[in-house]
């Protein structure tokens, strides 16, 4: 019976270190393209390693205790009634406290300064995204450059990304794994997300929370290029024929079969990203505070709905 | 007249699901004729449905459990094989609809209607029989729960065959779950199921708090009472506090949907991030209400095959008080990336990884027992082995998730579906299994076959492994949980292995029924004459098997943790009275199972806006309830020489037997070592 446990337990090892020394370039989050992920991909494997000083003992004893002192085996002691040793106790409350302890620790770091809205320090300029997730389809507005895309979305590489989301449909969740965190998108509401690559490339993105019969088809290419390619890219978008007035967004919100193919508007209806706010919220961002808590690092859409 | 409800709600239309309706309305006609065949109706009706003994509500309670792992399993079958098929251009054999049904209706059976009535089912048998006591606090109201959890279940399989079942995920996220999105009857069948299946988890939870507090024999101090009941006490004290925070969020969606109210709804002021918070105010103490008792089964059998006392007692019930109080503030870190500032969520996740601490203490404690102890290999203790290492690693990657940056990239990603499988399959079906092998002999009397059972262990355990192992690696490759389908090809190796693990777990469930099969028919050489197969150490192992309709002829005192086995060692367990008093029990009664009938009329009513049967039905209950509350002839009086008889019996079957600490010589203690 031992045998075969260890015989399971020895393949799995194996084929999880063989699928990550082989597969590395697809385990997107070990393979990260920007701070944020690295950062990311560092907290995932301390807080592994900290768990293997409690996991690991754990198996050993697993394997151990029942091989020793199986019925069979008289030889080994008996203790009957024996039920409690402090030392014992102490031990077993004191090393999980601890590891918590350091993992807590490690956590307080972190989440403050991996905050989805916190800014990304850069001496590059950063790039406002407005992402408003639809049936089923990702719309991306470049509000400094006034045009907009659908399902894909190009930024220069080092530029900090500066993402403020929102839903025209059900909630969403806006990921692009290698980039590092995710962020939900909510009707009505604004939420933020700060992303950067350091590292040029195409990187998968998609939703990651269930939105209806079109959920799978809910993904998109994000690429990061130089400043010059962005640039003559944001030229091409400009001439395209299409512009999004209210008219073709209404259009655009229509359910859709399959997957939705990329398009570029040349132009965008002056603040539209605020009228797929306010279609839910005819309030938002008319209270002063709405407007200087979005400057600064506002939290949560219930922060935006609470001026009504 | 009948409401939304037409002949287009039959799905003839579709192959997979009317294969499926054909299938279990078929089996559903020969069960009955088999009955009718062998005459048991009367026998079914006297015996099981109208039956208000505690044992006899258990062995129903798991009856539908297993049937609706059945189906909930088959539900992962088809899952595994979409997403082995559907790569790169394919589309698999399942349409988007169809596939986000499977999976929504996966997941609620699971959790409502597989988990919750094996876990009350195992409470119902054993609670009673632990405390030393003849039934639980109230016994109609636990013929009512029953046959709520009935009607919930009956709920969400008609939806299979009429209409179809909620898109929505078994969490039912708004504003998915609104009438906007999901205008169907779907929701309605998982909203009207889950509410009908919870009021009666709320009932179950007040009636086994009273048990527990007020019905222990004397001398059954707290402290005294053995793991099982405390994690079943736990586990109710959730209920009662969870339950109600689900029936309220259900009844908010439903006046949305029905009256076109705006609790959650994107516009008019609604606010989709309640539902989440308090949804996952229930959800997650739910998580620890099938948890719990689980860990309670493991801490029995391992005393019981280490054959030594529970290492730790006080450390396993402080562990398991913790754990209940802080299974109320850690519901955010089901949404973390919802944009909440890091303080909020570093709470919810701190308060996250402190629920590992007593849970790692836990788990030394069950390894300390082992330790110097003679371990049998009872199949029991293979799914106890299998746990805890299995669980170990569950629990770890749970905590991974519990740091806030690390759940921003890990959410919502197969590393979650795979984190959630790795603690519940171990932590809670591993441990009902544990349980089903050994309290079986104490509910019907015979011992399931080791031989099948071990074949089915091993082939659970490798096929768990190799059906989530994968998963995990896949969320770290980015791959969102409940996709129809996918275009990247990197994937799809992975998804192959994870569809061969749930072939090998199928065939555990065949070994299974093979086993439950075999026992059956060798039931005499299986047969448990003493009533304590095991050498057990708690009281349910001092009645016969399976027990006397009262329990126990006379209610024993308890003056230690292993009360029956102190009882053995000072020769006193099987001491028989001077006399035997009349006993007073509850008479069977319909009214339960009438009552989850019209439920589940009612229930099906709303689901398709038949307003005047809804009505009927509703009244119907309310008049069944009037009904029952003039009634005084509610209990039957069991005659002194009746019991004296059934005793008589009982000691002279045990004569032949001889168990551990039958003849009236004492045995001697066995001296206790220093350390």
């Amino acid at each position: 019976m031992k045998r075969k446990k260890y015989l399971v337990l020895f393949g799995l090892l194996s084929l999880g270190a063989v699928t990550f020394l082989a597969g590395c370039s697809t385990i997107l989050l070990f393979n990260p393209k920007g701070p944020i992920g690295e950062a990311e991909k560092f907290l995932i494997l301390a807080a592994i390693g900290l768990m293997a000083i409690v996991v690991i003992p754990v198996f050993i004893m697993a394997f151990w205790f029942p091989v020793k002192y199986r019925a069979s085996n008289t030889a080994s002691t008996y203790t009957p009634k024996w039920s409690y040793s402090a030392k014992i106790d102490l031990v077993m409350w004191a090393v999980p406290i601890a590891i918590v302890t350091v993992l807590a620790i490690l956590a307080w770091t972190r989440t403050h300064s991996l905050d989805p809205y916190k800014p990304i320090p850069s001496a590059h300029k950063p790039i406002n995204i407005q992402a408003v997730s639809l049936d089923w389809k990702w719309l991306f507005i470049y509000p400094d450059q006034n045009i907009a895309t659908v399902n894909q979305l190009m930024f220069p590489v080092n530029a900090p990304l500066s993402f403020k989301l929102t839903s025209d449909t059900v909630m969403t969740s806006f990921f692009i794994p290698q980039l590092g965190s995710q962020m939900y998108a909510m009707g009505g509401m604004q939420t933020q997300l700060n992303l950067l690559a350091d590292k040029p490339g195409t990187y998968a993105g998609h939703n990651n929370q269930i939105s209806g019969i079109g959920y799978a088809n809910m993904h998109f290419k994000a690429q990061a290029v130089s400043l010059e390619d962005f640039q003559a890219w944001v030229q091409k978008v400009r001439q395209s024929p299409e512009k999004l007035d209210l008219q073709r967004y209404k259009q655009l919100t229509q359910p859709n079969d399959g997957y939705y193919p990329v398009t570029y508007f040349s132009a965008v209806e002056p603040d539209l990203f605020l009228y797929v706010l306010r279609k839910y919220d005819p309030n938002w961002g008319k209270h002063p505070s709405h407007i200087s808590r979005s400057s600064t690092a506002p939290h949560a859409g219930t922060v935006v709905t609470e001026g009504n | 007249m009948f409401g939304k409800l037409t002949l287009e709600a039959i799905p003839y239309h579709n192959m997979i699901t009317f294969s499926a309706v054909v299938g279990a309305v078929f089996l559903g006609l020969i069960i009955a004729a088999l009955i009718t065949y062998y005459g048991k109706w009367t026998y079914l009706y006297k015996e099981w449905l109208t039956s208000l003994d505690h044992k006899k509500i258990g062995v129903m309670y798991i009856v539908l459990s297993l049937v609706m792992l059945l189906r909930g399993f088959s539900d992962a079958i088809l899952m595994r094989s979409q997403q082995a098929v559907a790569a790169g251009g394919s589309l698999g054999f399942l349409n988007a609809s169809h596939f986000n049904q499977i999976f929504s209706a996966h997941g609620s059976i699971m959790i409502i209607f597989m988990a919750m009535p094996f876990l009350v089912g195992l409470m119902n048998i054993v609670v009673p029989q632990q405390i030393g006591a003849r039934d639980v606090a109230f016994p109609f109201m636990n013929s009512i729960s029953l046959w709520l959890t009935y009607a919930g279940a009956m709920l969400i399989m008609v939806s299979l065959g009429i209409g179809d079942f909620s898109q929505a995920g078994w969490s039912g996220y708004t504003p998915l779950t609104e009438m906007q999105y999901s205008p169907t009857t779907g929701v309605d069948y998982w909203i009207w199921g889950f509410q009908v299946a919870g009021i009666g988890s709320t009932m179950t939870g007040i009636n086994f708090l009273v048990t527990i507090l007020k019905g222990r024999a004397p001398g059954m101090k707290l402290m005294r009472m053995p793991l099982f009941v405390w994690t079943a006490l736990c586990t109710n004290v959730l209920m009662v506090w969870a339950f109600p925070v689900l029936t309220a969020a259900l009844a908010m969606i439903t006046l949305d949907r029905y009256l076109g109210m705006h609790f959650f709804t994107n516009g008019f002021g609604g606010n989709m991030m309640m539902y989440a918070n308090l949804f996952w105010t229930w959800g997650h103490p739910e998580v620890y209400i099938v948890i719990l008792p689980a860990f309670g089964i493991y801490s029995e059998v391992v005393a019981t095959f280490s054959k030594k006392r529970l290492f730790g007692y006080g450390s396993m019930v402080y562990a398991t008080a913790v754990i209940t109080i802080l299974s109320f503030s850690v519901w955010v870190h089901h949404f973390f990336t919802m944009g909440a500032s890091p303080n909020v969520n570093l709470f919810f996740g701190i308060a996250t990884m402190m629920i590992a601490i007593p849970t790692g203490v836990k788990i030394f404690n069950w390894l300390f027992t082992m330790y110097r102890g003679r371990i049998q290999f009872h199949q029991s203790m293979y799914w106890t082995i299998a746990f805890i290492v299995t669980f170990a690693v569950g629990g770890a990657s749970g905590v991974l998730m519990s740091v806030p940056p690390a759940d921003y990239v890990l959410h919502n990603s197969l590393f979650l579906v795979a984190h959630f499988h790795n603690v519940l399959i171990p932590g809670a079906l591993f441990g009902f299994f544990a349980g089903y092998y050994y309290w079986f002999p104490k509910a019907l009397g015979f011992r399931l076959r080791e031989d099948w059972g071990k074949r089915a262990f091993w082939c659970w355990l490798i096929g768990f492994y190799l059906a989530f192992a994968p998963l995990y690696v896949l969320g770290f490759m980015g791959m969102p949980r409940r996709m129809a389908h996918y275009a990247t090809m990197a994937w799809h190796p992975y998804l192959l292995v994870a569809a061969a693990g749930t072939a090998v777990i199928a065939l555990g469930i065949l070994f299974q029924g093979i086993q439950l099969a075999l026992s059956i028919k060798d039931r005499k050489a299986l047969s448990d004459p003493t009533g304590d197969p095991w050498d057990g150490r708690t009281l349910e192992w001092l009645t016969s098997s399976p027990p006397a309709e009262y329990n126990f002829p006379k209610i024993p005192h308890v003056d230690e943790i292993d009360a029956f086995m102190e009882m053995k060692e000072e020769g006193v367990a099987y001491q028989r009275p001077d006399h035997y008093n009349d006993i007073e029990m509850p008479k069977n009664t319909p009214l339960g199972v009438i009552i989850g009938s019209l439920a589940f009329v009612c229930g099906f009513a709303l689901v398709w806006y038949i307003w005047w049967l809804a009505l009927v039905a509703a009244l119907g209950i309310l008049a069944t309830v009037i009904a029952r509350s003039w009634d005084d002839d509610i209990f039957k009086i069991i005659p002194a020489a009746e019991v004296q008889r059934i005793e008589d019996e009982r000691y002279r079957q045990l004569a032949t037997v001889e168990p551990r600490g039958f003849a009236d010589k004492p045995l001697m203690p066995e001296p206790a070592p220093e350390v």
